[in-house]
C-alpha cells in the first residue's frame, strides 16, 4: 500500500520524508516536480502521477503537498482519503497544519505517522485513540516532561483499540459535561447574469464538541427531519436507526468531531440571501471599463448578513481600478488579478455600492470573457434549509449535561455570473 | 549538561565512547549468549557471525579511532556528542538525543554511522525512547544487517511479554526489520501471534503477513496457511487486516473465502473504515466468480437500445451473437441469497463519512447490483463532489466511466456538474466530460446553454475543451447539429486563436457528416486561411477544402495557389494536408492546378522530413500517367476521393469500465503492478453450498446481539471479544470455558442438528476448528449473559426463580452429549434426558450443575413433576429443581438440578414423580464431568504441576486414532470428555489442559505430548488418584479413537 511520503512546501523544498517500507530514493519526487511545474497553479497539479515503477499519489493542502508513492494497485480513494486524514491529524494536534509546525513538532509527526499505518497499511487513525498512544504537545506537559524526563507516550493498549466503539477512550471524566453542536450550513449556488438561480443546493455538517464523562449515550432528533436527503456519518452513529427512526443515535467520541453531513438539493428549498446587481463592461476603445456592483438583501429569514466578502477574478488585460465603495473597502491585486471588496454587515436600509472605472493595459484588444463573483457572507443563528433540532437525550449517564446547539449560514461555493 | 556534552570533544572523550560502544554491544548480546533464555534454534547459526561482527567491530573502531585522533582537526567528528548522550545513563539524555535522531532522519539526513550507540538503547525502560530507537531501527536495519541481530532477542522477548501492547509492536517491529537471516524467527513469531488471546495481537501478526511475503516469498505457502486461519477469526479488528494479506499474498486463493464469506458480509459494518474498502473491493471480485449476472435477462433489450447510441458495430454484431443463446437458455433469474446478503449489507455504507468507502460500495454495486438498484448510489457520489478537490478528481473520473454505460442514473444530478469559475481546470474537463456524456434530446438545450457560458471562460485550455464538447453533443444528437455548428462558426471570428482553431477542428468533423449543405461554411474556412496559425487548424482546412474542393470549384486552387508559396515554412502536418490537396485538386480539376501541383511535389522531393518525401514520391507515381505507373493509377480518384466515413467522437471514458471502478488502473487507464481483473460472470453459478457453515450463522445470532443490546446500552456488538480488554489472556478464557455451549440455547437447537453426531465425524478439520472457535465464543457471550442474570436474580429471588430463569435460556444443545433418564416407553410417555451443562451451578458452586429435559410424548398434561427420595452416598448432596406444575401434552420443558458428587463417580440415586406416578431414576457422571476449567498461565502449570509429581502423576503412552491429525483434534477430544481449559503452550508438540474438581477444587493437570508417527503421551496430575485414573482412561478412549 503507502510505500513513503514526502511534505513538500510550496516552493518545492522536501521538508520531511517518512517510509513504511524499504526507502525510496527522494529523486522519485522528480516525476512530482515536473507536473508541479506543468500544472502552473498547484491545485492543478493530477493527484495521480505515474513514473515507471512507482505512483505519486498526492494531494495539497495548507500550501503543503502531500506525496506518497505507491507500487502496487490500490484505491487512489484510499490514499487520498488517509493522506487528508494525516492532514487533519496534525491540524487537531499543533492547532495548524502548517510547514512551521510539522518542523517544530517533528518527533511528534513521526511517532505520530508511526502509529498510523504500518507496512502503509492504515492501523490507528482514530485521533481518540492516538491521543492515548501519543498525547499532543501542550506547553504545561512539555515543561512537566522536561523536568520530571516523563515522556508523551502512553505505555498500555488504547482501550478504543479493542472495544467496538474504537472512537472513544475510556474513562473520560469532567467536571463540567457539555455538548455543544453547531449545525453550519453552506450555499453553494450559480446565479446567471439576470439573478436567476441556476442551480443550488445546501450542504450542511454539524459539528459535535462533546465533553461528556464515562459512556453517554446519545440521541438527537430534529423537528423536521425530512428535510435531510441525503446523510453520511461519523462511524458512531448507528445507521438503523437513523433508516428506522430518523433519530441520529449515538456513543459520541471524546471531543471535537464531525458527527453528520448532509445534503439539501431540491432547488425550490433553497433559499439565495442576497441579490447582486452588477455590470462590468470594457470599452471598444480607450483602454478602459466600468464597473458597478450593488448587493442587496433577499431571503434572510429576517437576520442580519454578516461578514460579506465579494471577490471577482478579473481578465487579465485589467491594469489597475478605480473605484468608489459606498461601504467597507476593496483592494485590486494586479499581479493575481483579484479585486476584493470586504462590505461586512449588510445594511438593508443603505444598500453597499461599489462603482468606478478599470484602466487595460494599452493597446490590448477589449478582453471577451466576463468575469465571475464569489460570494462569501455569514448569517448567524440561522439554518437557511430551515433544519431544526428537537432535541437531545443523553443515556448510559446519570450527570446532568449542559447541551447548546447553535446554527450559522455561510456561503460555500456562491457564484454570479456575469 | 547538555551544553557541556555539546562542546567538541578531545580525545579522552573519544576513547571513552568507543570502550562504552562496545560494551554497550557486549550488553546487548548478553541476553543471547546466555544459554536459559529464549529459544536456541536459531542461535546457533547466529553466533559465528555475530561474534565474527563483534571483533570485526572492535577493529573497526579502533582504525577509526586512530584516524580520528590523526584528523581531529580536519574532520570534526559529528555525532559524537550523540553518541555520549546515548551511552549516558539518563533517561532525559538519550530521549533528547532519540529526538535529534529522529529529526535528522525526517529530514533526509544520513544517521546510520549512530547504529551501534543506537541499538543498544532497543532495551531501554523509558517507553519513548524505546519507541524512538524501533523508528531508527526500522529505517537502518535494512542497511546494517549484522548489528541489527543485536536487538533481536529483545524483541523475541518482548513476543512473551504479558501486556499485549508490547507483544504487538514488538511483532510489528521485528517484521519490519527486513533482514533475510531472521525469516524463520518471524515465521514462528507471526504463527504465534495469529494464535494470541488478544485480536489486536493477531491483528499485528495479520499486518506482518504481507512483509514477511515481500522479504521472502518463498515462504507464500506457510503464510497461505496463516491467513487461512486467522480469516476465520471472528473479531472485526482482525478482519480488515487479514483480507489485506489475501490480497496480497494469495488474492487468487478465493476458494479460502467460502467458508467466510457470510461472516465477512455480517461483520462489515462494524469493521474500521480502512478494512472495509479491502473487504468490498475484494468481495466485488468473489461474487463476479460465484454468482450469475443479475442483469442477463433484462439487459439484453434494454441496454442494447442504449448500446448503439456509442456502440460501433463489431461489438454489436457480437450482442446479436450473443443474444439468441442467451434467450435460449434464459432462465427465470434468482438471485443467490448470498448476493443479496452483499448488497444488502453494504448499502448503509454509502452513508460513510470515508469517500473511499463511498467510492468503493459504489463500484460494487455499479458491478454487481441488477440494474434497478445501481442508482442508489448516484446520491452518493455527488456528496463526495463536495469534498477535497483530488477526491473530486477521482469520482468524477469514475462517475465519466458509469454514466456512459448507466446515463439515466446521473441524470437527475445534472445541475451538480456545472463548472464554477473556480475550480480547477482538470476538474472542469471532467465534468465537461459528464455533462457530454449525459447529453440527450431533452436536456441539450439546457446543456448547450450552459456550454455558452463556458467558452467566455478566463481558461483557454477549458475553453477548448468545451468547444470540443459541443461537437461531440453535435456529433451524438442529431437534432443540435445545425444549431451548434452555427454556434461555432461564430465562434471562428473569435479573438483568440487557440478557440478559434479548436473550432475549426471541430467544424472539419462536423461537416464531414453533411457536407452538401455547409459550402458557404468551407468558404468562411477557407478565408480564415491566411489568419490562423496553429497547425491543426491550418492542416483541417486545407483537408477540407480538398475533400470538397467540388463544393468550392472556384476557391481551392486560389487557396493552393497560397499554400505553394508558404510551403516551405509550414508545419509537417500542414505540409501533408498541401500535398493531399494537390494530389485531389489535379484529379478533380487538372487544367487549372497541373503546374502547381508540380511545384507543390518537387519542394516535397526535397523536403527534411522523409515522410513528406515519400508520401510526395508516392502521390507523384500515383497521379501523375507515365509508362511505369501500374494499374493503381486507373483508381487513382477512387482512391483519393472515396467516401470517408464521418469520424465518431467518443468519450475517452468509454469502455474503460472493464477495469473495476475505484481502482488505479481504471483511473490511468492501464493495468497497475499487482491489479487484479474483474473476473466475467460465470455462465451457471458454482455450487453456492461451500458457503454454508455448519454453525449457527450470523443472522441468527443477531436476534441474540439484539436481546444484548437492549440490556446492556452499547451499539455494535458484532465483536464480542473486544470486550476482554487490556487485562485479557487467562481472565477471559476463564469466562469462556466454564461457560457451557448448552447456554447457546435455542439458537442451537435449530440449526445445530445438522452439526450432531453425523455432522462430526465427517467434518473436514477445518470445519471442526470453526466450529470450535464458535463454540467458545458462544460459552464466553452465554457466560457473560447468565452471570449477569445470576448476580441480578440471586439474592432477591429464591430457588425456583432462578431456575425458570435458567430454563428459559438454556436449552439443550447439539453438541453436548445428552444422556437417557427415563425411556419414553419406561415411562409411559414421558420421557426424560439430562446431560451435564458445565455451566457453574450457580447457588452452589460445589455442585454439578445437570440439565434435564422432560419431554411429554402423551396425550394429556403430566402435573407436579418433581423428585422425591434422593438415595444418595455419605456426603453427596443434592439441590432439585422446583416443581413442574404442567407439561402440556407434546411440549417439552428444561430445568437444571445441582448435584455435589463429592468427587466421586458414584450415582445418585432418586425418584421422579409426577402427580400419578413415580420412577426410579439414577444420574452417573462420567469422571470428566466432575471438574471445572481452571485458568493458568504456562508458569504456573509447569509450578503446579512440579508439586503434583510421584504418585499423583499417571503416565501412560498411546498411540493417537486416524483422525487426531492435529492439534484442534486433540484439544477438541480432550475438551469434549473433560471439563477442563486449555493452558497456553509454546511448544506446538504439547497440549496441555488445566481444571479443578468441583466439590474439593483438586487441581486436575493434563498433558498430551504427540510425538512423531501417531504417537502420544498421556500424563495426567492430580491428587486424587482415582478421578486421575479414571480421566487418563476417558482420555485414551477418545483420543485412540
Amino acid at each position: 500500500m503507502i510505500h513513503s511520503l514526502f511534505l513538500i512546501n510550496n516552493a518545492g523544498d522536501l521538508f520531511l520524508e517518512k517510509h513504511w517500507k524499504s526507502v525510496i530514493s527522494r529523486s522519485i519526487c522528480d516525476y512530482f516536480f515536473e507536473a508541479r511545474e506543468k500544472a502552473v497553479e498547484p491545485d492543478n497539479v493530477p493527484p495521480v502521477i505515474r513514473s515507471p515503477h512507482h505512483y505519486l499519489i498526492n494531494i495539497y493542502r495548507e500550501k503543503i503537498f502531500f506525496v506518497s508513492v505507491i507500487q502496487t494497485e490500490v484505491p487512489p480513494l484510499f490514499v487520498i482519503e488517509f493522506l487528508h486524514r494525516v492532514a487533519e491529524t496534525f491540524q487537531d494536534y499543533f492547532g495548524e497544519c502548517s510547514e512551521t509546525t510539522i518542523k517544530d513538532n517533528v518527533v511528534i509527526v513521526y511517532e505520530l505517522l508511526e502509529e498510523m499505518l504500518d507496512n502503509g497499511f492504515p492501523l490507528a487513525t482514530e485521533s481518540n485513540i492516538l491521543k492515548e498512544l501519543i498525547r499532543p504537545p501542550t506547553i504545561l506537559r512539555s515543561m512537566v516532561n522536561t523536568i520530571t524526563g516523563s515522556s508523551n507516550v502512553g505505555e498500555t493498549l488504547p482501550t478504543g483499540q479493542l472495544s467496538s466503539i474504537p472512537w472513544r477512550r475510556a474513562g473520560v471524566k469532567y467536571t463540567n459535561n457539555e455538548a455543544y453542536f453547531d449545525v453550519v450550513e453552506e450555499i453553494d449556488a450559480i446565479l446567471d447574469k439576470s439573478g436567476t438561480t441556476v442551480f443550488a443546493e445546501i450542504q450542511g455538517v454539524i459539528d459535535a464538541c462533546v465533553k461528556l464523562s464515562g459512556m453517554p449515550d446519545l440521541s438527537l432528533s430534529f423537528m423536521n427531519p425530512r428535510l435531510l436527503d441525503d446523510v453520511s456519518f461519523h462511524p458512531c452513529v448507528r445507521y438503523k436507526r437513523w433508516e428506522s427512526e430518523r433519530v441520529i443515535s449515538f456513543i459520541p467520541p471524546d471531543g471535537n468531531f464531525q458527527l453528520m453531513s448532509y445534503h439539501i438539493s431540491a432547488q425550490n428549498l433553497v433559499a439565495i440571501p442576497i441579490y447582486v446587481k452588477q455590470n462590468i463592461s470594457f470599452f471598444e476603445t480607450g483602454s478602459s471599463g466600468r464597473l458597478d456592483i450593488t448587493v442587496g438583501p433577499k431571503q434572510t429569514m429576517g437576520k442580519t448578513v454578516e461578514c460579506l466578502v465579494v471577490t471577482v477574478h478579473m481578465p487579465k488585460v485589467v491594469l489597475s481600478a478605480n473605484l468608489n465603495a459606498t461601504q467597507g473597502t476593496y483592494n485590486y491585486d494586479p499581479v493575481t488579478k483579484i479585486l476584493l471588496w470586504d462590505i461586512g454587515k449588510l445594511n438593508p436600509q443603505k444598500l453597499p455600492n461599489l462603482k468606478g472605472s478599470l484602466s487595460l493595459q494599452s493597446g490590448a484588444p477589449k478582453p471577451e470573457e466576463s468575469p465571475s463573483l464569489n460570494i462569501d457572507l455569514k448569517i448567524q443563528q440561522l439554518a437557511i434549509s430551515g433544519l431544526k433540532v428537537n432535541r437531545l437525550d443523553m443515556y448510559g449517564e446519570k450527570y446532568k449535561p449542559f447541551k447548546g446547539v447553535k446554527y450559522v449560514t455561510k456561503a460555500g461555493k456562491f457564484q454570479v455570473r456575469t | 549538561m547538555q551544553k557541556l556534552l555539546q562542546l567538541p570533544v578531545n580525545a579522552v572523550n573519544i576513547v571513552k565512547g568507543v570502550q562504552g560502544v562496545t560494551q554497550g554491544q557486549e550488553e546487548a548480546l548478553s541476553p543471547v549468549l546466555t544459554p536459559d533464555s529464549g529459544p536456541q534454534n536459531w542461535y546457533s547459526a547466529v553466533q559465528p557471525e555475530e561474534l565474527r561482527h563483534l571483533r570485526s567491530g572492535g577493529t573497526e573502531d579502533r582504525s577509526a579511532l586512530e584516524e580520528g585522533l590523526n584528523s581531529v582537526q580536519t574532520q570534526p567528528l559529528r555525532h559524537d556528542d550523540l553518541k555520549e548522550m546515548l551511552d549516558s545513563n539518563k533517561d532525559s539524555l538519550k530521549l533528547e538525543a532519540m529526538k535529534r535522531i529522529v529529526a535528522m532522519i525526517a529530514r533526509g539526513k544520513n544517521a546510520s554511522d549512530l547504529f551501534p550507540a543506537v541499538v543498544k538503547n532497543v532495551a531501554c525502560k523509558n517507553i519513548e525512547v524505546k519507541k524512538l530507537v524501533y523508528v531508527y531501527l526500522v529505517r537502518y536495519a535494512e542497511e546494517q544487517q549484522d548489528l541489527a541481530l543485536l536487538s533481536i532477542s529483545t524483541f523475541q522477548r518482548g513476543l512473551k511479554d504479558p501486556n499485549q501492547l508490547i507483544r504487538a509492536s514488538a511483532l510489528r517491529v521485528l517484521s519490519s526489520i527486513r533482514v533475510t537471516i531472521i525469516v524463520p524467527i518471524m515465521m514462528l513469531a507471526i504463527k504465534e501471534a495469529a494464535s494470541d488471546m488478544s485480536p489486536y495481537v493477531r491483528k499485528t501478526a495479520a499486518h506482518a503477513i504481507p512483509k514477511l511475503h515481500s522479504l521472502d516469498p518463498e515462504q507464500k505457502d506457510q503464510l497461505i496457511e496463516v491467513i487461512e486461519k486467522l480469516l476465520a477469526d471472528k473479531t472485526t479488528l482482525v478482519a480488515g487486516s487479514v483480507v489485506m494479506a489475501f490480497e496480497e499474498v494469495c488474492p487468487d486463493r478465493i476458494d479460502l473465502i467460502h467458508k467466510n464469506y457470510r461472516k465477512l458480509c455480517n461483520l462489515l459494518i462494524d469493521v474500521e473504515e480502512w478494512g472495509q474498502v479491502v473487504i468490498i473491493n475484494m468481495l466485488t471480485r468473489y461474487a463476479r466468480t460465484q454468482f450469475l449476472n443479475p442483469n442477463i435477462n433484462e439487459s439484453l433489450l434494454e441496454e442494447n437500445s442504449e448500446k448503439a447510441f456509442y456502440a460501433s458495430d463489431d461489438e454489436e454484431e457480437e450482442d446479436k451473437k450473443a443474444e439468441p443463446a442467451t434467450l435460449a437458455k434464459r432462465k427465470p433469474y434468482v438471485m443467490d441469497p448470498d448476493h443479496r446478503l452483499l448488497l444488502r449489507n453494504t448499502k448503509p455504507l454509502l452513508q460513510s463519512r470515508n469517500a473511499a468507502v463511498v467510492m468503493a460500495v459504489a463500484q460494487l454495486y455499479f458491478h454487481l447490483a441488477p440494474k434497478a438498484e445501481v442508482g442508489i448510489i448516484a446520491k452518493a457520489l455527488v456528496r463526495l463532489m463536495r469534498s477535497h478537490s483530488e477526491v473530486q478528481y477521482v469520482v468524477l473520473q469514475n462517475v465519466a466511466t458509469m454514466s456512459i454505460k448507466r446515463r439515466g442514473m446521473f441524470e437527475p444530478y445534472l445541475k451538480s456538474f456545472y463548472i464554477r469559475s473556480t475550480d480547477p481546470t482538470q476538474i472542469k474537463v471532467l465534468k465537461l466530460e459528464v455533462l457530454t456524456n449525459l447529453a440527450n434530446e431533452t436536456n441539450i438545450s439546457t446543456i448547450l446553454r450552459e456550454f455558452q457560458t463556458y467558452i467566455k471562460s478566463m481558461d483557454k485550455d477549458f475553453v477548448a475543451a468545451s468547444i470540443q464538447a459541443i461537437g461531440r453533443c453535435a456529433t451524438n444528437i442529431g437534432e443540435v447539429r445545425d444549431t451548434c455548428l452555427n454556434g461555432l462558426v461564430q465562434l471562428l471570428s473569435n479573438r483568440d486563436e487557440l478557440v478559434v482553431a479548436e473550432s475549426v477542428v471541430v467544424i472539419k468533423k462536423l461537416l464531414q457528416m453533411q457536407p452538401e449543405q455547409h459550402s458557404d461554411i468551407i468558404k468562411h474556412m477557407a478565408k480564415l486561411i491566411d489568419n490562423i496559425q496553429v497547425p491543426m487548424a491550418r492542416a483541417s482546412i486545407l483537408w477540407l477544402i480538398g475533400e470538397y474542393c467540388e463544393h468550392v470549384p472556384k476557391i481551392a486552387p486560389d487557396v493552393l495557389r497560397k499554400m505553394a508559396k508558404s510551403f516551405t515554412n509550414e508545419e509537417d502536418i500542414v505540409k501533408l494536408q498541401i500535398i493531399n490537396l494537390a494530389a485531389k485538386l489535379y484529379l478533380t480539376n487538372s487544367k487549372q492546378s497541373k503546374l502547381l501541383t508540380q511545384y507543390v511535389l518537387n519542394l516535397a522531393k526535397y523536403d527534411q522530413n522523409y515522410d513528406i518525401r515519400d508520401r510526395a514520391r508516392f502521390i507523384r507515381q500515383l497521379i501523375v500517367p507515365t509508362d511505369k505507373s501500374g494499374a493503381l493509377s486507373k483508381y487513382a480518384k477512387k482512391l483519393f476521393l472515396a467516401l470517408k466515413p464521418a469520424p465518431v467522437l467518443e468519450s475517452p471514458f468509454k469502455d474503460r469500465d472493464h477495469f473495476q471502478l475505484g481502482s488505479l488502473s481504471h483511473l490511468l487507464n492501464a493495468k497497475a503492478a499487482g491489479y487484479q481483473e474483474l473476473p466475467n460472470w460465470p455462465e451457471s453459478a458454482p455450487d453456492p453450498s461451500v458457503r454454508n457453515v455448519e454453525i449457527p450463522d450470523w443472522s441468527k445470532c443477531s436476534s441474540r446481539k439484539d436481546r444484548k443490546e437492549k440490556k446492556v446500552e452499547k451499539p455494535f456488538y458484532s465483536d464480542s471479544e473486544g470486550e476482554s480488554g487490556p487485562t485479557e489472556s487467562a481472565d477471559s478464557e476463564s469466562d469462556s470455558g466454564s461457560g457451557s455451549a448448552s447456554a447457546s440455547g435455542s439458537d442451537e437447537s435449530g440449526s445445530g442438528s445438522e452439526s450432531e453426531e453425523s455432522g462430526e465425524e465427517t467434518e473436514s478439520d477445518e470445519e471442526e476448528e470453526d466450529e470450535e472457535e464458535e463454540k467458545k465464543k458462544r460459552k464466553k457471550l452465554d457466560k457473560t449473559k447468565a452471570k449477569k442474570q445470576c448476580i441480578i436474580n440471586f439474592d432477591q429471588f429464591d430457588m425456583n426463580k432462578i431456575t425458570s430463569v435458567f430454563s428459559q435460556t438454556l436449552a439443550p444443545s447439539g453438541s453436548i452429549k445428552m444422556y437417557e433418564l427415563l425411556h419414553r416407553i419406561k415411562g409411559e410417555g414421558l420421557a426424560v434426558e439430562y446431560c451435564f451443562s458445565r455451566q457453574p451451578f450457580s447457588p452452589e458452586p460445589n455442585m454439578v450443575a445437570v440439565q434435564i429435559q422432560f419431554t411429554n410424548n402423551t396425550n394429556s398434561e403430566t402435573k407436579n413433576l418433581h423428585i422425591e427420595d434422593p438415595r444418595l452416598q455419605s456426603g453427596m448432596r443434592i439441590r432439585e429443581f422446583a416443581e413442574i406444575d404442567v407439561l402440556a401434552a407434546g411440549e417439552s420443558v428444561t430445568v437444571v438440578m445441582g448435584i455435589d458428587f463429592c468427587d466421586s463417580t458414584q450415582a445418585a440415586n432418586f425418584q421422579l414423580c409426577t402427580h400419578t406416578r413415580k420412577f426410579f431414576v439414577s444420574i452417573q457422571p462420567p469422571v470428566g464431568e466432575l471438574m471445572t476449567p481452571a485458568f493458568l498461565t504456562e508458569n504456573d502449570f509447569k509450578k503446579e504441576q512440579g508439586k503434583l509429581m510421584g504418585m499423583n502423576e499417571i503416565l501412560e503412552k498411546l498411540t493417537l486414532g486416524e483422525k487426531c491429525v492435529n492439534e484442534h483434534v486433540i484439544v477438541e477430544r480432550v475438551t469434549a470428555t473433560a471439563n477442563l481449559s486449555r493452558v497456553p503452550c509454546g511448544s506446538d508438540k504439547e497440549c496441555r489442559f488445566a481444571g479443578k474438581t468441583v466439590s474439593s477444587g483438586c487441581l486436575v493437570l493434563v498433558t498430551v505430548t504427540t510425538k512423531e508417527g501417531g504417537g502420544a503421551q498421556l500424563t495426567v496430575n492430580c491428587e486424587k488418584m482415582l478421578i486421575g485414573t479414571m480421566l487418563v482412561k476417558d482420555i485414551l478412549q477418545a483420543l485412540s479413537q
